[in-house]
């Protein structure tokens, strides 16, 4: 996969090469020859070169997924101006690692209205929101109607925003109250304003680490289908994965492997594709699992840098910064990472969990870090078109 | 050059510096750090101002396993006690001093002391970091009967007390050379002298941010002469207000030169301004981001190569940035604080339990460490004498063992005490959480 136009182009050839002749010296010093050899010539990382930059200097696996962003995006980095509604956090899931999730009666425990979500809606329009990130629990006392009308009530309150909906896991869900056949309720919800596909709810593939802590969710096959349908159905997603729980490298390189896949069929039949992939690291506090050790600023460095090494055909990847906090999200801008994700009005999940990143951040300041990290921002809609002066874009359809 | 402020002050592409202008230059810079070269003020602006992060990281690491072999991280269990916050300088970036007779003032009992350095021992402490205002009446006679009395009652802790502006200070008010003044506080007890109060050592900049406190060449006289007293000291810089790139370099010149001369400095530490609630607020440019920390401390320690030690500033960087300086550049996680009250009073508090701390160092990579004032083991988890039974000269128990004007560097530290640990990258991975695998079988 290449860009359409090299954001590279406007450096002469000699010091592109020079630039990857140190890469090679680097990489040579760290033990991965032969994996910058297939970094440098685009080729496909195995799933021994996965695990063998789980253990590998740090310092060389960043300066390799750097030369793979900036060959795919030079200093362009997106963001968005968004919302965030979760509109219950009822749920019969029962995953260890969460602490957002309530069951009726447990103090903290809400259910919204489509009425109540427009209202948020309608607390922004003077803001300059283009897409609202809408997920939930899943409760199975939701019927079918609730989630079309919660679309409607959304689009309704402000026809212009984007409704980047609802987790593989909660189509699911709705998809059995339905009724139907899923192509059919990807189409009707489509139809009342759904626009994509958020990536949350993949977790980490692997069936003895589900067992283990998410043994209610779906598989992660049952995962990767409906993200397949989602695609076919003309609707980007993203995807995501929960790290440093109780998975191995082993378990992240298998699941990262999936992803790629699922993006190679996704690609050759044209429709849908995943867009930006997003590690989501654990956050113990408040959670069953609180006696985990939680991944640290490294750990989260290193599972981005992997991660745009090894998704070779998924086009950005997500340094989520208000889960991450921005000294790790903006150092991340040099580790692989060519997004940032939003201004994010409204977060409740991993606030519950304890991030304690502020809850509104002004546009301004996300263009500030960024810039300070040497990147130049550029505000997107979630279909990565830039907004305003931006320029520099990475084509997702150039294969 | 650069002539920017921090106010305006960009960081250049991070792509051009691979492929841009400077990318033979910067590569030309790197490879004299990889061959354990000495590099130039302007080489260190170079990489400050144009270098991409995964290389200040790359380089700042390497210097740091050059200079400390031993996979270690070190930190000091201590508390921080302002004995009083009256001053007389009024400097704009400070939000802790009261003005004389103002009501803002208060000053502790020598009671209400005792009890913070007491809590400070019951809990294994091995340092109280000790500075007040500069108080137009009070001289160091208070203070060497303070530092008498916690050294005679807490003799395993010690007195890193004032500062050279405190110090100058003294000197003022008691009419009297500062040999004297610090023989005094010598023979009293007094173990070391923090870095306080360099700010920026420029002239330009102390003009308009401390006008009032030490010179530059004053405040590197002071630490001289301590040093040469047979005292270790700490050097510091903050950053991130009215000062150019240039400057910020200028700062590490002079003090790479002095430390050339006498050997005297322990560690390098450094933080940018806090301007939320000082005087000076409205004339402060907004705080700075997290990237410039990287890159004012990774280039530090890379030029800084007469320094053994860089101390993170985790209270002012949060525990996060604090763990990734770990790889570039800092080996010293600095002190516990149990107690601390100048960056505080600017809306600044990022304290974390020992145990969070100790966390964080062991999936950096590295084995946490407790240390005395002199940066000498003080953990009873190792046992830091050599097979013949004496403790190793590279790690100071004393004030005396730590004393060293004009001293070579230490000497490679006794590894064999420490359990292997595998730097993040070799061996098992750290990203794996090995007790949680244990607890929940998979």
């Amino acid at each position: 996969m290449s860009p359409t136009t090299s954001p590279l182009k406007a450096f002469p050839r000699a010091a592109q090469t020079a630039a990857e002749k140190r890469l090679r010296v680097q990489a040579k010093r760290a033990g991965l020859t032969a994996i910058a050899k297939k970094v440098l010539s685009q080729e496909r990382l195995s799933i021994e070169d996965g695990l063998a930059l789980y253990t590998a200097d740090l310092f060389a696996v960043g300066a390799l997924a750097n030369h793979v962003r900036e060959r795919l995006h030079g200093d362009a980095t997106y963001f968005n101006v968004n919302q965030h509604i979760n509109y219950t956090n009822l749920c019969n899931r029962l995953c260890k690692f969460c602490a957002f999730q309530r069951l009726p009666g447990q103090d903290g425990a809400y259910l919204m209205s489509p009425a109540d979500a427009a209202e948020k809606i309608t607390e922004q329009l003077a803001e300059p929101v283009t897409e609202v990130h809408v997920v939930g629990g899943v409760w199975p006392k939701l019927d079918y109607n609730y989630y079309l009308d919660l679309l409607r009530a959304i689009k309704a309150a402000r026809p212009s925003i984007h409704i980047k909906g609802f987790t593989m896991v909660e189509l699911d869900e709705i998809m059995r109250q339905a009724k139907k056949p899923l192509p059919e309720v990807l189409e009707e919800l489509k139809q009342a304003g759904l626009d994509s596909c958020p990536g949350g709810g993949a977790e980490v593939f692997d069936e003895g680490v589900r067992q283990a802590t998410y043994p209610q969710k779906m598989p992660g096959t049952r995962w990767l289908e409906v993200a397949a349908a989602v695609h076919a159905a003309g609707l980007f997603s993203n995807c995501t994965m929960l790290h440093g729980h109780v998975e191995t490298p082993a378990h992240r390189v298998d699941h990262l492997n999936k992803l790629r896949l699922l993006q190679d069929d996704s690609l050759a039949k044209g429709k849908g594709s995943l867009q930006a992939y997003i590690p989501l690291s654990f956050h113990p506090d408040h959670s069953e699992m609180a006696d985990v050790e939680a991944p640290t600023a490294l750990d989260e460095l290193r599972e981005l840098a992997v991660a745009r090494l090894m998704l070779d055909n998924v086009p950005h990847i997500k340094a989520y910064w208000i889960l991450m906090d921005i000294p790790t999200a903006q150092t991340a801008l040099s580790f692989g990472a060519n997004d940032v994700d939003g201004t994010v009005v409204e977060e409740k999940i991993y606030h519950e969990a304890g991030a304690t990143t502020p809850q509104k951040v002004q546009r301004t300041q996300l263009v500030r870090w960024i810039e300070d990290a040497g990147r130049t921002p550029i505000e997107r809609n979630t279909v990565y078109d830039p907004i305003g002066d931006a320029k520099g874009r990475f084509s997702t359809n150039s294969k | 050059m650069s002539t920017q402020d921090a106010t305006t002050w960009r960081p250049h592409s991070a792509t051009a510096a691979r492929l841009g202008a400077h990318a033979s230059d910067l590569a030309r810079v790197a490879d004299k750090v990889r061959d354990n070269k000495r590099i130039t003020a302007d080489e260190a602006l170079l990489l400050h101002e144009h270098a991409d992060l995964v290389t200040i990281g790359e380089l700042a690491d390497l210097v740091r396993q050059r200079l400390n072999p031993a996979p270690v991280v070190t930190y000091i269990v201590d508390r921080n006690i302002n004995p009083y916050n009256a001053c007389i300088t009024d400097c704009g970036f400070c939000a802790f001093y009261a003005k004389p007779k103002s009501d803002g003032t208060w000053q502790l009992t020598r009671e209400e002391i005792m009890d913070k350095v007491q809590e400070t021992a019951t809990l294994g402490g091995r340092q109280v970091l000790m500075q007040g205002g500069h108080h137009p009446k009070i001289k160091s006679d208070y203070w060497c009967e303070l530092i008498e009395a916690i050294s005679m009652r807490f003799p395993e802790i010690n007195c890193h007390a004032l500062s050279a502006p405190e110090l100058e200070h003294f000197e003022r008010i008691e009419r009297r050379s500062l040999a004297e003044i610090i023989a005094d506080l010598q023979a009293s007890g007094w173990g070391s002298l923090p870095g306080g109060g360099a700010e920026m050592l420029v002239e330009r900049v102390r003009k308009i941010i401390a006008p009032k406190k030490t010179s530059t060449d004053r405040w590197l006289d002071i630490h001289r002469q301590v040093h040469e007293a047979g005292l270790r000291s700490s050097a510091t810089m903050m950053y991130g207000n009215v000062e150019t790139a240039p400057e910020r370099i200028e700062h590490f010149v002079r003090l790479r030169e002095l430390q050339d001369e006498t050997g005297g400095f322990t560690a390098f530490a450094c933080w940018n301004t806090q301007p939320e609630g000082v005087p000076m607020q409205a004339d402060l440019p907004e705080k700075t981001t997290p990237a410039l920390y990287l890159r004012t401390q990774g280039v530090a320690r890379i030029f800084l190569d007469n320094f053994q030690h860089m101390q993170t500033s985790y209270v002012t960087q949060g525990i996060k940035m604090a763990q990734i300086s770990l790889r570039f550049g800092c080996d010293d996680f600095g002190g516990t604080m149990l107690e601390e009250n100048v960056v505080s009073a600017a809306g600044c508090f990022n304290l974390a339990p020992i145990a969070e701390l100790e966390r964080i160092i062991h999936r950096a990579g590295f084995t946490p460490v407790q240390r005395n004032s002199w940066y000498g083991v003080a953990d009873e988890r190792y046992d830091m004498t050599t097979p013949k039974g004496s403790a190793h000269p590279g790690w100071p128990r004393t004030r005396g063992e730590a004393a060293c004007h004009k001293a070579a560097p230490y000497p490679e530290p006794h590894l064999a005490v420490f359990p292997e640990t595998s730097r993040q990258g070799e061996g098992e991975p750290l990203s794996m959480p090995v007790a949680a695998a244990e607890k929940v079988k998979i």
